[in-house]
C-alpha cells in the first residue's frame, strides 16, 4: 500500500488533534502529495477565502512513495490557498521531513483554523500533540529548530519551521525544513505564520512498509537507480554542479534575465556561476563549494553546501555565518545575482543564508528587490525610503541590506515583503513588476525560450518553471532538442510536461529524476510499491486530472484566462542579447492552441465535459 | 584567425592553459571545423552533448563546418537543473 491511510487532522482553533482515515477514494484518482492535497483542500476550504485568515487551511502531504527506497522519495509538500497571488499554492521540499513523516505513519497533516496563540506540532510516531511556542515565536528559523532539538534531545528530530519574515507578514516568505531545504514558493510560510503555527517537529521510527509486491519492488528500484548513476546529468553532472551548473549555460544562450529583465544577458554571470562555486578563493584557498549533499533516500544528490568567504563584508564580522550551510542554487543565484545585477558569489550566497535562516523564498526575494532597484533607478523609491542606501543595480551592499530587513520586516524590509507587484503597484509602476498571477518568475527570460513563456503565464501558482520545465527540451535536449525560438508545438509541450510533473508531484518523487526517467521508468516502482493498477497512462491521466482541479480552485478563487499572460516588457520589449535578439515572447501564438489541447473553453475555463470526465467536484 | 573557445561543467579540465572564466583565445588555421577543435583539444565526443556556436545550438550533423574569426564556441556535457 505505502499510503499509511492516516491522516492527522489539527484545529488550531479548538486546540484539538485527530486522526482520520484517509479517503483511498480519492487517492486511487489523485495520488498523493500535490494532488490529494489538492482534493482535499477544494472540498474542505471556499477558494474564495482570505488566504490569511482561519477558514483558509494548510495541508503537509506526502506521497506514497515517500519514505520508501524509491530514488529521492524525501518529498512532501504544503498545499494552502496563496497570500502571494490568491490561486493554489502547492510548494515541494525535500530534505529528510517527509520521509521522517510518513515513518511516523502519518500521509498528511491539515492545519484548520487560527491558534490563539504561538504552537508548535510535535509528533513521535502516533503521538501528536500542540504546545505553546510562545518563546519560539520571535525567532529565526534556524534558531528555532535549535531550540527544538535542545528540548527534543533527539538529533534525529526533523523540524521545518517560519521565520520572522512570515511572523511580520512578508507574503513570499517560506516555510524550511532541517535548515535549509524550503517549501519555498507562493507564501505557504506566511499562512503558517497567520496561524500562529511556529513549527512542526516529527519523529517517526514505524518504517513505511505494506509495500505490495516487495521483490518486484527491491527489483525495480534497483534496476531504476542504476538508470539514474548511469545517466550523464543524474549520475555526474547534477552531483558535480549542482543545478548551478545552467547559470553559463542560459546566459550563453542569451535567456539569462538581468536587472529587472530589462536585459536577457548578465555581463557578470561566470561569477555567480557552478563553476565560479568551484574556484578557489583568494582569501583562504577554498572554494564557495564544500560538498554536495542528498536528501533522503537520493542517489543524485544535488545539493550544495557552501561556506562565505571569512573576510567578506557582509559576515566578517559575524562569525555564525563563518560555517557550511547550504549553498547556492540556480534559481536563487539567478533571483539575487542576475536580476539583481550583482555578481558577488559571497554576497549571493550569505543572502542565501539569511533568506534559509529567516524563511524566505530567495527567487521572490530578489525579484522583488530587482524591481525595486529599477524603481530606484527611476527615482520612484528614493533614499527616503532606504536609509541612504543606494539602491543600485549591481550593488552586493545594497542587496545584503535589503534582505537583512526583509527577515525581519524592519523598514523598508516590510515594502519589500509585499513581493514585486504590491510594491510595484505601491511605488506606482505597476508595469516594473515581472510577476504571473502575483508571482516572481523564475531564471529563464521566455523571450529566448518560447515555451517558457506559456509555462509561466499558464503555470496554475503563478510564474513558476517547475510546473513544465520545458527547459529541459528547448535549451538542453532531454528527451529530444525542440528550438527555443519558435512557438510551433509548444502548447503540446507545455502540457505534456505539466501532466507528467504533476503525477511525479504526487507520487514523492523529485523532479530532478526526469533528467534520467520518464514515467516509464516510474510507473513500475509505483505499481509494485502500491495497491491498484498503476500504469503509465493511469499516471498521465491522474496529472491531467490534478492540473485541471487546480485550475478549477483558481477560477473559483476569481482568476480569469485574462491572468495567463505576461508582463508587457516580455511580449513587447525585445531581447538585446545576439544570440536572442529581437526576440520578444509570442505568447498569443501558443495560448489559443493550448487552451484547445485542454479542452478548455475560448477564455480558459474548464468545460462542464471535462469535469465529468475527471470526476471533478462541483 | 582567432576564436574564443569555452568549456564548461566536467569538460573544464580540457581547458588550456591561460583560459580564464572557462573561455580562452585561440588562433585556429582557416577552415578548421567545429569537430576538428573539439579533437584538437581531446574532449571525448561523448562527453559533447551541448555546442553553441556564438550562443546558438549546433545539432551533431553541423559540426563540421568550418569556424569564422571571432566565432565563440562553447560547449557542455550533457547537463540539467533547475
Amino acid at each position: 500500500m505505502t499510503w499509511t491511510k492516516k491522516v492527522l487532522r489539527v484545529n488550531l482553533t479548538e486546540g484539538s488533534v485527530n486522526e482520520e482515515p484517509l479517503n483511498m477514494d480519492w487517492a486511487a484518482e489523485y495520488i498523493g502529495q500535490r494532488g490529494l492535497a489538492t482534493r482535499y483542500l477544494v472540498a474542505e476550504t471556499d477558494p474564495a477565502c482570505d488566504p490569511l485568515g482561519p477558514d483558509n487551511k494548510l495541508i503537509f502531504a506526502t506521497g506514497p512513495l515517500t519514505g520508501t527506497a524509491v530514488s529521492t522519495a524525501a518529498r512532501y509538500s504544503v498545499i494552502t490557498k496563496s497570500p502571494l497571488t490568491g490561486a493554489i499554492a502547492c510548494s515541494n521540499s525535500g530534505g529528510f521531513l517527509g520521509a521522517e513523516l510518513k515513518s511516523a505513519g502519518w500521509d498528511m497533516i491539515i492545519f484548520e483554523g487560527k491558534s490563539p496563540s504561538p504552537v508548535m506540532l510535535n509528533i513521535i510516531n502516533e503521538n501528536a500533540e500542540l504546545v505553546p511556542a510562545d518563546d519560539l515565536w520571535g525567532k529565526s528559523v534556524w534558531e528555532t529548530d535549535r531550540l527544538i532539538h535542545e528540548k527534543s534531545g533527539d538529533p534525529q528530530t526533523r523540524v521545518a519551521a517560519v521565520g520572522r519574515s512570515a511572523e511580520a507578514g512578508c507574503l513570499y516568505s517560506a516555510i524550511i525544513n532541517d535548515l535549509h531545504r524550503a517549501a519555498g514558493r507562493s507564501g505557504v510560510g506566511t499562512v503558517m505564520a497567520s496561524k500562529n503555527l511556529k513549527a512542526v517537529a516529527v519523529r517517526g521510527t514505524r518504517g513505511v512498509g505494506n509495500i505490495k509486491d516487495p521483490a518486484r519492488f527491491m527489483k525495480s528500484v534497483a534496476e531504476e537507480k542504476q538508470v539514474l548513476a548511469e545517466n550523464a546529468v543524474t549520475g555526474q553532472g547534477l552531483p558535480a554542479l549542482g543545478t548551478q551548473v545552467l547559470m553559463n549555460v542560459i546566459n550563453e544562450i542569451g535567456a539569462l534575465p538581468t536587472n529587472n529583465m530589462q536585459l536577457s544577458q548578465f555581463e557578470g554571470a561566470h561569477n555567480i556561476s557552478g563553476e565560479a562555486m568551484l574556484e578557489p578563493r583568494k582569501s583562504d584557498g577554498k572554494p564557495n563549494l564544500t560538498t554536495n549533499a542528498a536528501c533522503f533516500g537520493c542517489t543524485i544528490a544535488c545539493g550544495r553546501i557552501s561556506t562565505v568567504d571569512r573576510t567578506h563584508f557582509s559576515i566578517e564580522n559575524k562569525p555564525e555565518y563563518w560555517g557550511n550551510s547550504g549553498g547556492l542554487e540556480y534559481e536563487a543565484a539567478w533571483a539575487m545575482g542576475a536580476d539583481t545585477g550583482v555578481d558577488d558569489l559571497d554576497a549571493v550566497t550569505y543572502v542565501n543564508f539569511i533568506c534559509n535562516e529567516d524563511g524566505m523564498d530567495p527567487i521572490s526575494f530578489g525579484a522583488t528587490v530587482a524591481a525595486a532597484m529599477e524603481m530606484y533607478e527611476k527615482g520612484a523609491i528614493t533614499k527616503e525610503q532606504t536609509d541612504g542606501v543606494e539602491l543600485k543595480f549591481g550593488s552586493a551592499e545594497a542587496l545584503v541590506w535589503c534582505v537583512e530587513r526583509v527577515a525581519t520586516g524592519e523598514g523598508f524590509g516590510a515594502d519589500l515583503g509585499l513581493g514585486s507587484k504590491r510594491l510595484c503597484q505601491k511605488y506606482g509602476h505597476p508595469e516594473l513588476s515581472m510577476t504571473v498571477k502575483g508571482q516572481e518568475f523564475p531564471a529563464y527570460d521566455p523571450r529566448g525560450i518560447q515555451g517558457m513563456g506559456l509555462t509561466y503565464a499558464t503555470s496554475n501558482r503563478g510564474a513558476c518553471h517547475l510546473r513544465s520545465y520545458t527547459v529541459a527540451s528547448e535549451v538542453l535536449g532531454i528527451p529530444e532538442k525542440t528550438d527555443p525560438a519558435v512557438t510551433e508545438g509548444k502548447a503540446g509541450l507545455v502540457k505534456a510536461f505539466q501532466d507528467a510533473t504533476a503525477a511525479v508531484d504526487s507520487m514523492g518523487l523529485c523532479v530532478f529524476t526526469t533528467f534520467a526517467w520518464t514515467l516509464d521508468n516510474m510507473a513500475p516502482q509505483m505499481d509494485a510499491a502500491c495497491e491498484g493498477d498503476w500504469t503509465v497512462d493511469r499516471l498521465v491521466e491522474a496529472g491531467e486530472r490534478i492540473w485541471n482541479l487546480e485550475r478549477d480552485y483558481n477560477i473559483k478563487a476569481g482568476l480569469t484566462g485574462a491572468d495567463d499572460n505576461l508582463p508587457e516588457r516580455l511580449l513587447k520589449e525585445a531581447s538585446k542579447a545576439a544570440p536572442t535578439e529581437g526576440q520578444v515572447c509570442n505568447l498569443d501564438q501558443m495560448l489559443p492552441e493550448y487552451y484547445q489541447l485542454r479542452g478548455w473553453t475560448a477564455d480558459g475555463q474548464v468545460t462542464d465535459e471535462l469535469r465529468q470526465k475527471f470526476s471533478l467536484p462541483g | 584567425m582567432q576564436v574564443t573557445f569555452k568549456l564548461f561543467a566536467t569538460l573544464m579540465p580540457y581547458l588550456p592553459a591561460g583560459a580564464e572564466k572557462n573561455a580562452v583565445e585561440i588562433e585556429v588555421k582557416p577552415e578548421t571545423t567545429i569537430n576538428q577543435l573539439i579533437d584538437q583539444y581531446r574532449v571525448p565526443r561523448a562527453q559533447v552533448h551541448l555546442v553553441l556556436l556564438n550562443g546558438l545550438f549546433l545539432n551533431e550533423s553541423d559540426r563540421d563546418q568550418p569556424m569564422q574569426e571571432g566565432d565563440t564556441l562553447a560547449i557542455w556535457p550533457p547537463v540539467a537543473g533547475g
